[in-house]
């Protein structure tokens, strides 16, 4: 009984978290001009405007080329670093590897306002390039868990058979290491994108009229007017995000 | 001792070896070093600078810490909802992780996803679904007045309680996970031996599972705790411009009053808070356990 009690209060919570990403959905396909449940019937047209408004889809693809770009970036980077924190194993790994980490301890603000200033001194404000190398570097640290993770089931007698047999690190790498790494790649390849695809606040700092991505967009709908076409833009959003969930739980389920 | 002699004899080989093995540790990590030291650190240590720099050198930034009463109303309204949010965060988490550690494997499953799904969906999501749900005319608004339990909508946004509210809601997950990995790793024999010594199911939970599960909860209570000192994004959003929050006024004095010094020393501060905090967490957990790394 006080079992089931327990478990009443964690589905409760379990609800509370739920709640607001369900209620998008019946929202999205509302007949009304404003944000509330369908009244008198369904009406797709908000999914229409996402798809075919001018600003929706040059938001959707910039994000898009930028979450690419700094997703792979982060990947290579980290991805390298957690091997080499791997194979040492030393005091000096352990420091590099916390190191890595502080970017998820400090608050974004505080990075955006240093980047900021940076970047004016470097002519990247309101550029690809500078949001993509933001981006990227506070991604590295989700990657180098990520990767760590994989590799703390990795057999590293296997690689330094390679190394015995001859292989030289370059081809110790690409020939052993990543094929055997490769959930854990894919996993942190989808965290990298998720990670640059949502990230609102060092947009905020550091793009001008130039640059919209679609976090920046929606803030400024947001702010704005809340008309539907933002709950056709968050259904869409989850239904990726909720996709992207699954294949990375069944990347880890077949890891373990 | 006996072994020093085929080491000595093996000197040179293996200290190219070693040698070798240091080059290709350095080749491996320096990407990830010199990316991250200049554009991430070199940012950063440029907002600590500044700070005592500008608009003259020296402390005077610091000092309205204790003079600027707009600035101690920030400060104040920052600890106060970060405490709200991680004392509620905390006993709905501990209410999940409890649930997640004992229940079957189905069930755990589906419980993950619970927990999962929303740390994954985009914080802006989720601010907009609250004010679908929250504003005046907005779904809970329109269900209670049609219900007859209340004649005037509720101010249930662009508040306190709104900030707080979307804040519980992102910080769950952060709360949950790690303390759910603690939970997983106290023995399941100790509580059957507290029930097999005539202890109630009750005394059992009070007096061996929660004083074990104690790290867990002050763990994700300092994590929560330090990812909410610096939120922007919902406490924003939700709390419209009347309830500001520390990483909002800071935003406010670079991009709207250009008052680096003051922008910067906050965000010096706030870093200062966070250091203290993972100080003190750091004698009570392993930190690296608790951030995933290992």
């Amino acid at each position: 009984m006080r079992q089931q009690g327990r478990n009443v209060g964690a589905w409760l919570v379990i609800c509370f978290l739920l709640l607001p990403i369900t209620v998008v959905f019946p929202i999205s396909v509302t007949d009304r001009d404003y944000l509330s449940l369908p009244v008198s019937g369904v009406s797709l047209r908000w999914y229409a405007n996402l798809f075919t408004r001018p600003e929706w889809i040059s938001s959707i693809g910039q994000s898009l080329v930028i979450a690419v770009c700094s997703m792979v970036i982060a990947v290579g980077v980290g991805t390298l670093c957690a091997i080499g924190c791997w194979r040492r194993g030393s005091r000096v790994s352990e420091a590099i590897r916390v190191l890595m980490l502080v970017p998820l301890i400090v608050p974004t603000i505080v990075y955006a306002l240093g980047l900021y200033r940076l970047w004016v001194r470097l002519d990247l404000l309101d550029t690809y390039t500078g949001i993509v190398i933001a981006h990227a570097v506070t991604a590295v640290p989700y990657v180098i868990i990520i990767v760590s993770t994989g590799l703390a089931g990795f057999d590293v007698r296997l690689e330094q058979a390679a190394r015995n047999l001859g292989a030289d690190l370059r081809q110790t790498l690409w020939l052993v290491l990543v094929p055997s790494l490769v959930p854990a790649l894919v996993s942190s390849a989808i965290f990298a994108f998720i990670h640059s695809w949502d990230e609102a606040v060092i947009v905020l700092f550091i793009a001008g009229r130039g640059l919209f991505t679609l976090p920046r967009r929606m803030w400024d709908g947001i702010n704005d007017k809340l008309d539907p076409t933002m709950a056709a833009v968050a259904a869409v959003l989850i239904t990726v995000t909720a996709v992207l969930l699954l294949v990375d739980l069944v990347l880890k389920r077949r890891q373990v | 001792m006996g072994l020093a002699a085929p080491q000595a004899a093996m000197a040179p080989g293996l200290l190219s070896a070693a040698g070798r093995e240091r080059l290709a540790f350095m080749l491996l990590v320096a990407p990830a070093l010199l990316f991250a030291g200049a554009f991430y650190f070199l940012p950063i240590a440029q907002v600590l600078w500044i700070s005592v720099s500008e608009p003259r050198p020296g402390l005077g930034n610091y000092a309205q810490l204790f003079t600027s009463t707009s600035i101690a109303r920030v400060l104040a309204t920052t600890a106060r909802i970060c405490a709200i949010t991680t004392a509620i965060t905390l006993v709905c988490s501990y209410a999940v992780a409890y649930a997640l550690t004992h229940a079957r494997p189905t069930i755990r499953r589906l419980l993950t996803i619970g927990v999962l799904l929303p740390l994954w969906v985009s914080v802006l999501v989720r601010a907009f679904a609250w004010m679908a749900l929250l504003r005046r005319e907005g779904l809970v608004n329109t269900a209670l007045l049609a219900s007859g339990l209340i004649d005037h909508p509720l101010g249930l946004i662009w508040n306190e309680f709104g900030v707080v509210l979307g804040m519980v809601h992102y910080m769950l997950p952060y709360g949950i996970l790690p303390m759910a990995v603690q939970m997983r790793q106290i023995d399941p024999a100790l509580a059957a031996a507290s029930r097999g010594l005539g202890a109630g199911a009750f005394e059992t939970f009070w007096r061996v599972f929660l004083p074990l599960s104690l790290p867990g909860l002050i763990g994700a209570g300092v994590l929560v705790f330090i990812f909410s000192l610096g939120f922007y994004v919902t406490p924003v959003l939700l709390g419209g411009g009347r309830t500001i929050m520390v990483a909002e006024y800071i935003s406010v004095q670079i991009m709207d009053l250009l008052r680096w010094g003051t922008g910067t020393m906050l965000a010096t501060t706030l870093i200062l808070a966070i250091l203290v905090a993972l100080g003190l967490l750091s004698r009570v957990v392993d930190l690296r356990q608790l951030f995933g790394a290992r």
